[in-house]
C-alpha cells in the first residue's frame, strides 16, 4: 500500500438519502435488503454509531485485475469491539492465485480448494455489514473491490458509507507536526511518518499483531479507530463529518 | 469464526489464570472477548458501577484505587481486575483508571463464572486472596531436604544421663560407661529432679583433656571440668537448627530439651551420619584454618554451600542464619588469629556484629558492620593500641573475605565504636531518651546487635538495656516509626516497577533497599515497642505477636512477605554465582516469571500496608 493521494478529495454523500435511492433500484433481493436496512442518520453522534471493521486480502491493488482471497470483519462501537460477532471467510477466486500472495496471506492451496466462491458468501457478508458504518484502513481497497465483484455477479455495483482510519491518521499526524516539520514536509526534506496500519497502531501504544490476515487486520483497524477517537475526536462528533 | 487465528487467544494463553485452561475453554473465552481502548488517565471503572465483565489488561497499565481515592495497586499486561465484584455480585469498590494508553479485553461474566465453576485451578487463582496466594508460594519453595524437615527427636536414641555438679568425675565416668554414652549432662545441685537447671556438659574428651591430662584426682567435682553449656535444642526443632547451633557455638554435643527438661543428647556425629554432604560443614573448616590465606581459600566452598542450600529449597530463614553463621565463624577465627598474634587482650572485650549478621539474616552481599564493647576497666590511653590493632586485623581480614568495609564507618576500627560497656549504655540511653530523627536514621542499625566473640554476655546486657528503655519511650518509637516509612516499596510492576533511576543499574530493582531493609525497619519498631530481646526478624515477629502489638494475621503476612522477598534475593544471588558473576541485590523484573512477579508484588503490598499501619500506631511525639 502507498500513502493516501492528497489530491483525492473525499466525496461527500448524504448516505441515508442515497440508500433510499439504491434500495429502489436494487437488482437482487439481498442487495435490496442491504439498502433497505439503511444507515444511521447523518447527525448521529459517533458514540451511537454501529460500525464494522472490514479487511480484504487481495492478490493485488487493482479491482479489475486482482481477486479477493479472504475477508475479515468485526462489528464494534466506540465502547466495545465484539469479537463474538467477528466473521472470516476464505474465498476461491476465478483466476489462479500467484504463489507469492498465497504466502503473504498464509492461506494454503488446500484451504483454497475447499473455499466457497465469493458469490456464496456475499449474502452473508452484506448481512453482517447492513445497518453499520464500515471502517477500513485505506479506502481504496475494500469498497472498490466489493463494488467490482458485485458488479460482476449482479450487474450492479455496491455503495456504502465508509470511514478511513488512514485518512484520519494522516490528518492527526499533520496536526501534530510542528511548523518546522510541516515546512520540511513541503520541501520534501523530511520523511513523512508511515501511515501503515502497524505504524499507526504503534503511535497509540496498541499491541503488535501479525499483519496480512484479514481477521486480525479488521480487529486491528477497529482498535485503531477507537484509539484515534479517544485521542483526537469527541464521541459526540457527527458521523457525517467522518464518513464518505 | 476461526479463533485459533486470533492474537487474542495466544495472549490469554500466556497469562494465568487463562494459562490453566484447556484448548476448548481457551477458544470459548477468546471468542467471547470484547475489546476497548482507553486513553491514559481516562476512567475504566468508577466507584459503585455495576459490571458484567472480567477485565484483562492486554496492553498498557492501569491504576487501582481505594474507595477513598488512595492509590492501591498498579496492574500491567496480562493482569486481571473486576473479579471480586463478579464473584461477590457487588458493585465496584476499587475504581480503576488507565495509567497509560491501555487496551482492555472484557470477558463476559457468564463465561467467567462458568470457568470458575468448572476449572479448579482457574477458580483458585481468581478467588484466593492475594496474601493466601503468597503463603502458598513460599511454602511450596520450602519443599525437600531432610535436614530441614526431620525433627531432632528422631535422632535422639540415647537417654539423657545427668549428675549434679558436685558429683565426682569418677562417678561420671562410671555412669557414662554403664549407659554407653559419650557425654553426661551436669545440673545444679539443689534442683528438683522434674525441672533440673542445666549447667553444662562433660564429654569423653573433657575427661581426657581436663582430668587425666591435667592429672586431676577422681574426686574432682564435675562442675570444675564441665563445659558450660547454656545452648540446647528443643526436641521438636529441625535437625537443621541443631546443626546450626553446633556450628555457631563450635560445639559437638547438644542437650535436647522437651518442656524445659533434658530428654537426651544429640552429637555432631549423629548429624554427620544423617547427612554427610551437608553444605554447612564448611563452617568446621573455618575453625581449622591457621591464617587468612587459608580462610580466603575457603571462599569458593562458602559460596558453593550457599548456592547448594538455595537450590535445595531451604527457606530464607534457614539460608539467612546459615550465611550469618558462616560469617560469624569467619569473624571468630580472625579474632582468634589476631589474639594469637597480639597476645591476650589487656581487658575483656566483646566483638559485636550489627545489622544483618546480628539478625541472623545475612546474604552474600553485605558490608561489615561491627563494634567493640570493652570492659569498664578500659583505659583508652593505655589499652586502645591493642584494640585498634585487633580491629584493624579483623576488618582488613573481612575485607579480604569479600565483606566490604562499611561506608558509614560502622566498624570496630572507628575509635568511636570502641567503647566500654557503660559508655555504650549511655549512648543508647541518649538515642532513646533524646530521639533525633536524622540522627536515628543512621543509627537504627546499632539496634540490631549480637555478641560474636569474647564476653558475648556484654551484648546481652546491652540488648536488655535497650529493650527496657525503648519500649517505654513513645517519642523514640515515634521517630523510629517515622524513619521506617522513608523507603517505600516499588508497588508498580514489570515495566511499571519503579526502577532505580540512577547509575548504571537503570532497569533494575534493588530488593534490599526497596524490600528487605524497609521490612526489617518496620519489624524492628514493633519489636522494640514490645521489649523483645530477639534480633532475628522472624523471631521478633513471634514476640510482637505474643505481646499483642500486631495480630496473628498481620504477622503472618509480614512473615510471608519477608520470606518471599528474601528468598527471591537469595535465588538471584545464587544465579549470579552460577553464572560466574559477583552476586548483587539487583533484579531486572523482566527476568521474573509471572508467578514470581505477582508474588513479589503481593509482598510489596504487605510492606506498604505495614508502613501505613506504623503511621497510625506510633505517633510522632514532639519532645
Amino acid at each position: 500500500m502507498t500513502g493516501s493521494k492528497v489530491s483525492d478529495k473525499p466525496r461527500r454523500v448524504h448516505w441515508p438519502t442515497r440508500f433510499t435511492e439504491l434500495a429502489a433500484s436494487a437488482s437482487t433481493p439481498w442487495i435490496q435488503r442491504f439498502y433497505e436496512a439503511g444507515t444511521v442518520a447523518a447527525d448521529t453522534a459517533l458514540a451511537d454509531v454501529p460500525m464494522v471493521a472490514l479487511d480484504l486480502e487481495t492478490t493485488g491493488l487493482e479491482p479489475q485485475h486482482n481477486a479477493i482471497v479472504s475477508i475479515g470483519l468485526v462489528p464494534f462501537s466506540l465502547d466495545r469491539i465484539r469479537v463474538s460477532g467477528a466473521r472470516y471467510w476464505v474465498v476461491r477466486p476465478r483466476r489462479e492465485l500467484d504463489l507469492k500472495s498465497i504466502l503473504i496471506h498464509r492461506i494454503t492451496h488446500e484451504e483454497l480448494e475447499s473455499a466457497p466462491r465469493f458469490s456464496a458468501v456475499l449474502p452473508e457478508l452484506l448481512e453482517a455489514l447492513s445497518g453499520r458504518v464500515v471502517v477500513v484502513h485505506y479506502r481504496h481497497i475494500e469498497r472498490p473491490f466489493l463494488d467490482q465483484v458485485c458488479r460482476r455477479w449482479t450487474g450492479a455495483g455496491l455503495e456504502f458509507p465508509l470511514i478511513d482510519t488512514m485518512l484520519l491518521e494522516g490528518w492527526a499526524v499533520r496536526r501534530n507536526r510542528s511548523l518546522a516539520q510541516r515546512l520540511g514536509d513541503r520541501l520534501g526534506v523530511r520523511r513523512r511518518p508511515s501511515l501503515r496500519l502497524a505504524a499507526c497502531r504503534q503511535r497509540y501504544h496498541l499491541p503488535t499483531y501479525t499483519a496480512h490476515h484479514a481477521m486480525t487486520d479488521a480487529l486491528a483497524t477497529a482498535e485503531l479507530f477507537q484509539a484515534q477517537v479517544a485521542h483526537y475526536f469527541r464521541p459526540d462528533l457527527r458521523v457525517d463529518r467522518m464518513w464518505m | 469464526m476461526e479463533v485459533e487465528q486470533l492474537e487474542i487467544r495466544e495472549h490469554l494463553r500466556r497469562h494465568p489464570p487463562f494459562s490453566f485452561l484447556a484448548e476448548e475453554d481457551l477458544n470459548r473465552v477468546s471468542g467471547a472477548v470484547e475489546i476497548a481502548y482507553f486513553r491514559a488517565d481516562s476512567d475504566i471503572l468508577s466507584l459503585d458501577q455495576e459490571i458484567t465483565d472480567l477485565h484483562y489488561v492486554r496492553q498498557g497499565s492501569v491504576e487501582v484505587f481505594r474507595s477513598n481515592g488512595e492509590f492501591y495497586n498498579r496492574l500491567g499486561e496480562g493482569e486481571i481486575f473486576g473479579q471480586i465484584s463478579l464473584i461477590t455480585g457487588r458493585s465496584v469498590r476499587y475504581p480503576v483508571r488507565a495509567h497509560e494508553d491501555t487496551l482492555i479485553y472484557f470477558i463476559p461474566d457468564s463465561v467467567f463464572l462458568d470457568l470458575c465453576r468448572r476449572n479448579e485451578a482457574f477458580a483458585d487463582f481468581v478467588e484466593v486472596e492475594d496474601r493466601t496466594r503468597m503463603r502458598h508460594a513460599s511454602s511450596q519453595s520450602r519443599a525437600g531436604q531432610e535436614m530441614m524437615t526431620t525433627r531432632v527427636e528422631r535422632l535422639v536414641h540415647r537417654e539423657a544421663v545427668m549428675l549434679p555438679g558436685s558429683a565426682t568425675v569418677t562417678e561420671a565416668a562410671r555412669r557414662m560407661t554403664e549407659a554407653g554414652v559419650p557425654s553426661i549432662l551436669v545440673c545444679a545441685d539443689d534442683q528438683p529432679s522434674e525441672l533440673p537447671q542445666l549447667l553444662g556438659i562433660v564429654t569423653d574428651g573433657d575427661l581426657r583433656r581436663r582430668v587425666l591430662a591435667e592429672n586431676l584426682p577422681g574426686s574432682t567435682p564435675l562442675a570444675e571440668v564441665m563445659s558450660e553449656s547454656l545452648v540446647s535444642v528443643e526436641s521438636d526443632d529441625f535437625l537443621f537448627t541443631a546443626l546450626l547451633a553446633m556450628l555457631k557455638h563450635n560445639i559437638h554435643h547438644l542437650p535436647v530439651m522437651r518442656r524445659m527438661k533434658p530428654t537426651g543428647l544429640i552429637d555432631l556425629a549423629d548429624l554427620v551420619g544423617h547427612e554427610t554432604r551437608n553444605s554447612l560443614f564448611v563452617v568446621r573448616n573455618i575453625h581449622e584454618q591457621d591464617d587468612l590465606d587459608g580462610l580466603v581459600r575457603l571462599l569458593p566452598d562458602v559460596r558453593g554451600s550457599f548456592v547448594r542450600m538455595v537450590n535445595e529449597g531451604a527457606n530464607a530463614h534457614m539460608v539467612g542464619s546459615a550465611v550469618a553463621t558462616i560469617g560469624r565463624a569467619l569473624k571468630q577465627r580472625l579474632l582468634e588469629l589476631a589474639e594469637a598474634r597480639l597476645g591476650p587482650p589487656p581487658v575483656p572485650y566483646c566483638f559485636v556484629a550489627h545489622g544483618s549478621m546480628a539478625r541472623d539474616e545475612q546474604s552474600l552481599v553485605t558490608d561489615q558492620d561491627n563494634a567493640l564493647i570493652l570492659d569498664d576497666a578500659f583505659d583508652r590511653a593505655e589499652h586502645d593500641d591493642y584494640f585498634r590493632a585487633l580491629a584493624e586485623s579483623v576488618c582488613d581480614g573481612l575485607a579480604e573475605l569479600r565483606y566490604p568495609y562499611c561506608k558509614g564507618k560502622i566498624m570496630a576500627t572507628n575509635p568511636d565504636l570502641r567503647q566500654p560497656l557503660s559508655a555504650w549504655k549511655q549512648r543508647f540511653s541518649d538515642w532513646i531518651g533524646k530521639p533525633d530523627r536524622p540522627n536515628l536514621l543512621n543509627s537504627s542499625i546499632y539496634f540490631d546487635l549480637d555478641g560474636v566473640h569474647g564476653q558475648t554476655h556484654y551484648a546481652d546486657i546491652l540488648k536488655q538495656w535497650i529493650a527496657e528503655q525503648a519500649s517505654r519511650s513513645p517519642a523514640f518509637l515515634g521517630c523510629l516509626a517515622h524513619n521506617a516509612q522513608t523507603r517505600t516499596p516499588p508497588l508498580g510492576f514489570f515495566r511499571d516497577f519503579v526502577l532505580e533511576k540512577s547509575g548504571r543499574h537503570q532497569d533494575s530493582l534493588d530488593l534490599k533497599r526497596r524490600g528487605t531493609a524497609p521490612m526489617v525497619d518496620v519489624i524492628r519498631v514493633h519489636a522494640l515497642a514490645s521489649a523483645s530481646l530477639a534480633q532475628n526478624s522472624f523471631r521478633r515477629l513471634d514476640d510482637i505477636q505474643a505481646a499483642g502489638f500486631l495480630t496473628a494475621s498481620m504477622t503472618a503476612d509480614l512473615r510471608d512477605a519477608l520470606e518471599f522477598i528474601t528468598g527471591t534475593q537469595y535465588r538471584h544471588q545464587a544465579e549470579n554465582l552460577e553464572q560466574g558473576l559477583e552476586p548483587d541485590n539487583r533484579i531486572n523484573p523482566v527476568t521474573l516469571n509471572t508467578f514470581d512477579r505477582r508474588n513479589l508484588k503481593d509482598a510489596f503490598r504487605v510492606l506498604a500496608n505495614a508502613q501505613r499501619f506504623l503511621r497510625l500506631r506510633y505517633r510522632v511525639v514532639k519532645v
